[in-house]
């Protein structure tokens, strides 16, 4: 599983006015990767999220996916070069319908011209349809595609997020707790469209409190705690590995 | 000259303060701007105005019109904020600026579009400190609206109704569980904001010996513009941010003459705006994005 | 058609685009209480054109809306870093430097606070006023059913995420507070060639705050919106004539009525249940 990073962070840190919210971070994210990144509450995971997306600066460090270095654009340019996200806290657009999520997806892709206000090329309309359609089926969400999105039941939200990420045709996919909130057989739904997606030839990076679906899913895991790496490697190695217990469950006094 | 228009600001500033502090109060406590206010400072001249003509006391008529403000902030309570509290922000603001009209029109037709003024209420002399040129009557509005900020001051510091503001002001799903009564809070929130914006009005009236049912449009905009200017929720804050509205418009009036006045104030406020959005004392940084 | 009704049509026209004017950056989350400052704009530029330079109307009227619209893009700038009630207050004081500009300066060609009279020999007929009313209407027609207008409605609803899926909200942004601009400057125009006369009076607060309102009370989430708020706005009036002086107090009432009892607007996108969607998507259900 070698070839060149998807993603690679040298001594990324984050200074947020004298609290250190990530501390000189390096790691690389494998192509056709699934990775996951995992730490107890307050470790830094979302900031390393908003870092890479370009939502803040970096304080010191750089980011580069495939050679082209991410760390002073601004987040719609990071997007166009192929990087998409989901949210912690869902965040849909509360005026659209989920057709229309995967639509203003679709609008700014890689590749894709910034005109739009008369469809010229009714075969460029179509295929952009016929994709739309796929990510719809594909995550199962072709029968609420008309219903307003902010309406749906929560696990199907989340899927709507995520069929938003899609529509960007992202090579790099980063999503966040994307099974917070979710029950066990939603879950294991999730579990199945993300190897899916996984088998697209989408590079996954993940962020996730549940360890069942971090260990089944991924193949490289980063520790973070305190904004730091403390650990990474296979399941099987952060498995037993000392450190990332104690950082979870406390040290025994 | 300097000095003296210097002076003058700070008396005009001292009403601006007052109607500065009225916004900022529903501001920071529950995060709504009241457009309407500038509309309660022109009723409580109005009302005053009334009182007076009604044979009672000035002072008696004083305090029986901020009753009244009080009361008509009370209803704005009642339609403009209780029922929106779940409605996009933009709402009530609009709300307010329905009552503003309303309040307008009410008053042009009910007392009559011409300017009147106040009778003369006391015997005028002027002291001379120094350089300046200080009438007795500017003295005493400028002493009662100190008062009156002062006031204020001691309420929301040392009451409990003052510090259950605070709380309000910092979380009221908090502030309820702490055993705050919010219902109390915001009515009291109303009826303070809506008192002193009569006050202002009233002051500024017998001041400038202007009495108008449109006299509240331009000190309501230069009040917000103060307290944006002087911190957003912060009452020092707007005191500082009307002393400063009031030196410059005098300033500019004084130094570039009347056309330029608008331009200072406004240019002030953009400039705040631009340059420092959480004003000269506020220390909210705007509108940080959580992801 | 009587001379009255002739007038109110024409209002209703001016007031139609006035409320587009405050849509364009509405529906991009950006509240401008300001756009009196850009029919000021349009309205004096346009006014100077054809009485000073002699030139003709259509150049005059389109060099108003450009030259408004290029302020809308300025403005449009330090508007990026402010929302809701500070964009509000920067927009307003912008009006007010507007209107001051006009009232205290160029006097000698506008006739500064003593108003501009004489624009033209007869007023412009009302089919002027009505050809850029259907124009825009159409141009908005496009603009909301196309991707564009959806990645407007993505940046109202949420301009950071907007941002994360690849949308260029800066240009987004300014160009809908310049859209806006040019569209208020045109009809300025208008209005200073149908009256044959503009002060900048005319041009205060209130005016900008009606056009606000023909939209937040008409629908705020859809351009139809503004042009319902923009018609009950004009017409009602005229029904009403028998409340006299009382018309205000009415409104205000019926301003606070319906802020309570419907706070989109009256017209909501499930209302108007149209194909709001690029040609060949079947009708929404819900």
């Amino acid at each position: 599983m070698s070839g060149k990073p998807m993603l690679t962070l040298t001594g990324v840190s984050k200074n947020f006015g004298g609290l250190l919210a990530v501390n000189n971070l390096s790691l690389n994210v494998h192509k056709e990767h699934i990775c996951g990144l995992i730490g107890p509450n307050g470790a830094g995971k979302t900031t390393v999220f908003n870092l890479i997306t370009g939502v803040y600066p970096c304080t010191k460090g750089s980011i580069l996916s495939e050679e082209v270095d991410l760390t002073r654009l601004k987040p719609y340019h990071i997007t166009r070069l192929g990087l998409a996200r989901t949210f912690q806290t869902i965040r849909l657009f509360k005026n659209m319908t989920t057709w229309e999520h995967v639509m203003v997806g679709q609008g700014f892709r890689p590749r894709s011209d910034t005109r739009g206000i008369f469809p010229f090329s009714r075969t460029r309309e179509r295929n952009l349809r016929d994709e739309a359609k796929e990510i719809l089926v594909l995550l199962g969400l072709w029968e609420v595609r008309y219903r307003k999105a902010s309406i749906l039941p929560y696990g199907i939200q989340r899927k709507v997020e995520i069929a938003r990420a899609l529509a960007l045709r992202p090579k790099l996919l980063l999503l966040d707790e994307p099974t917070a909130g979710l029950n066990i057989q939603e879950t294991n739904e999730l579990l199945k469209t993300l190897n899916k997606i996984h088998e697209l030839g989408i590079t996954i990076l993940i962020i996730e409190h549940d360890m069942r679906v971090i260990m089944e899913l991924c193949d490289h895991i980063f520790v973070l705690n305190f904004g730091q790496k403390i650990a990474e490697g296979t399941p099987g190695q952060i498995r037993v590995n000392e450190q990332v217990i104690e950082a979870y469950l406390g040290r025994e006094e | 000259m300097f000095l003296q228009q210097l002076f003058n600001g700070v008396m005009l500033g001292s009403t601006y303060a007052l109607i500065a502090i009225s916004f900022t109060l529903l501001m920071g406590v529950l995060n709504m701007l009241n457009f309407a206010i500038g509309e309660v400072f022109m009723l409580g001249a109005i009302f005053g105005l009334t009182f007076v003509k009604l044979g009672l006391s000035l002072y008696l008529a004083f305090f029986l019109a901020i009753i009244c403000t009080g009361c008509a902030c009370l209803v704005i309570e009642r339609f403009s904020f209780r029922p929106l509290r779940h409605a996009p922000p933009l709402v009530p603001l609009l709300s307010t600026i329905g009552f503003s009209i309303l309040f307008q029109n009410t008053a042009e037709n009910l007392w009559g579009s011409e300017r009147s003024q106040f009778p003369q209420w006391m015997e005028p002399i002027d002291f001379h400190v120094g350089p300046l040129l200080i009438p007795s009557t500017q003295l005493i509005i400028f002493a009662a609206a100190v008062f009156l900020m002062v006031g204020l001051d001691l309420f929301i510091q040392r009451t409990r109704i003052g510090r259950g503001m605070r709380a309000v002001a910092e979380n009221i799903e908090t502030a309820s569980i702490l055993g705050v009564d919010s219902n109390l809070i915001i009515s009291t929130t109303f009826l303070v904001s809506g008192a002193l914006a009569g006050a202002s009005g009233i002051l500024f009236g017998l001041s400038f010996s202007i009495v108008s049912p449109f006299m509240g449009m331009e000190p309501g905009i230069k009040g917000i513009a103060a307290m944006i200017v002087g911190g957003m929720g912060n009452i020092r804050g707007a005191i500082v941010g009307g002393l400063m509205i009031g030196i410059i418009e005098v300033l500019s009036v004084g130094y570039l003459g009347a056309p330029a006045k608008d331009f200072a104030v406004y240019g002030a406020l953009f400039l705040a705006l631009v340059i420092r959005p959480q004003g000269i004392l506020g220390m909210i940084h705007p509108e940080r994005e959580r992801i | 058609m009587s001379v009255y009704h002739l007038d109110l049509l024409s209002a209703l026209g001016i007031n139609i685009l006035l409320a587009l004017s405050v849509y364009s950056p509405m529906a991009t989350g950006q509240l401008s209480l300001g756009n009196a400052g850009f029919m000021a704009i349009g309205a004096y530029v346009s006014a100077i054109l054809t009485v000073h330079l002699h030139l003709p109307l259509f150049p005059s009227l389109v060099t108003g809306g450009v030259i408004a619209g290029i302020f809308g893009i300025l403005v449009g700038f330090p508007a990026l870093r402010l929302r809701g009630v500070f964009l509000a207050m920067a927009t307003l004081g912008f009006g007010e430097i507007v209107r001051n500009f006009f009232m205290n300066f160029l006097g000698r060609v506008t006739g500064a606070a003593y108003g501009f009279r004489g624009i033209g020999d007869t007023p412009i007929s009302i089919l002027w006023i009505w050809s850029w009313v259907i124009f825009f209407l159409i141009f908005f027609f496009f603009l909301s059913r196309s991707r564009l207008g959806l990645t407007m409605l993505a940046t109202h609803d949420d301009d950071t995420v907007s941002e994360l899926i690849g949308i260029n909200i800066v240009r987004l942004k300014i160009g809908a507070f310049g859209l806006g601009a040019f569209v208020a400057g045109v009809a300025g125009g208008l209005h200073a060639h149908y009256y044959l006369y503009t002060e900048p009076e005319f041009f205060n607060v209130w005016k900008s705050i009606h056009m606000v309102l023909f939209v937040i009370m008409g629908g705020m989430l859809t351009f139809w919106g503004g042009v319902f708020g923009a018609g009950v706005f004009t017409l009602l009036p005229e029904f009403l004539r028998f409340l006299h002086d009382w018309r205000g107090a009415f409104f205000g009432v019926m301003i606070i009525g319906i802020m309570i009892a419907r706070p989109y607007g009256l017209l909501t996108r499930e209302i108007l249940q149209f194909d709001f969607w690029l040609p060949g998507q079947r009708k929404r259900r819900l």
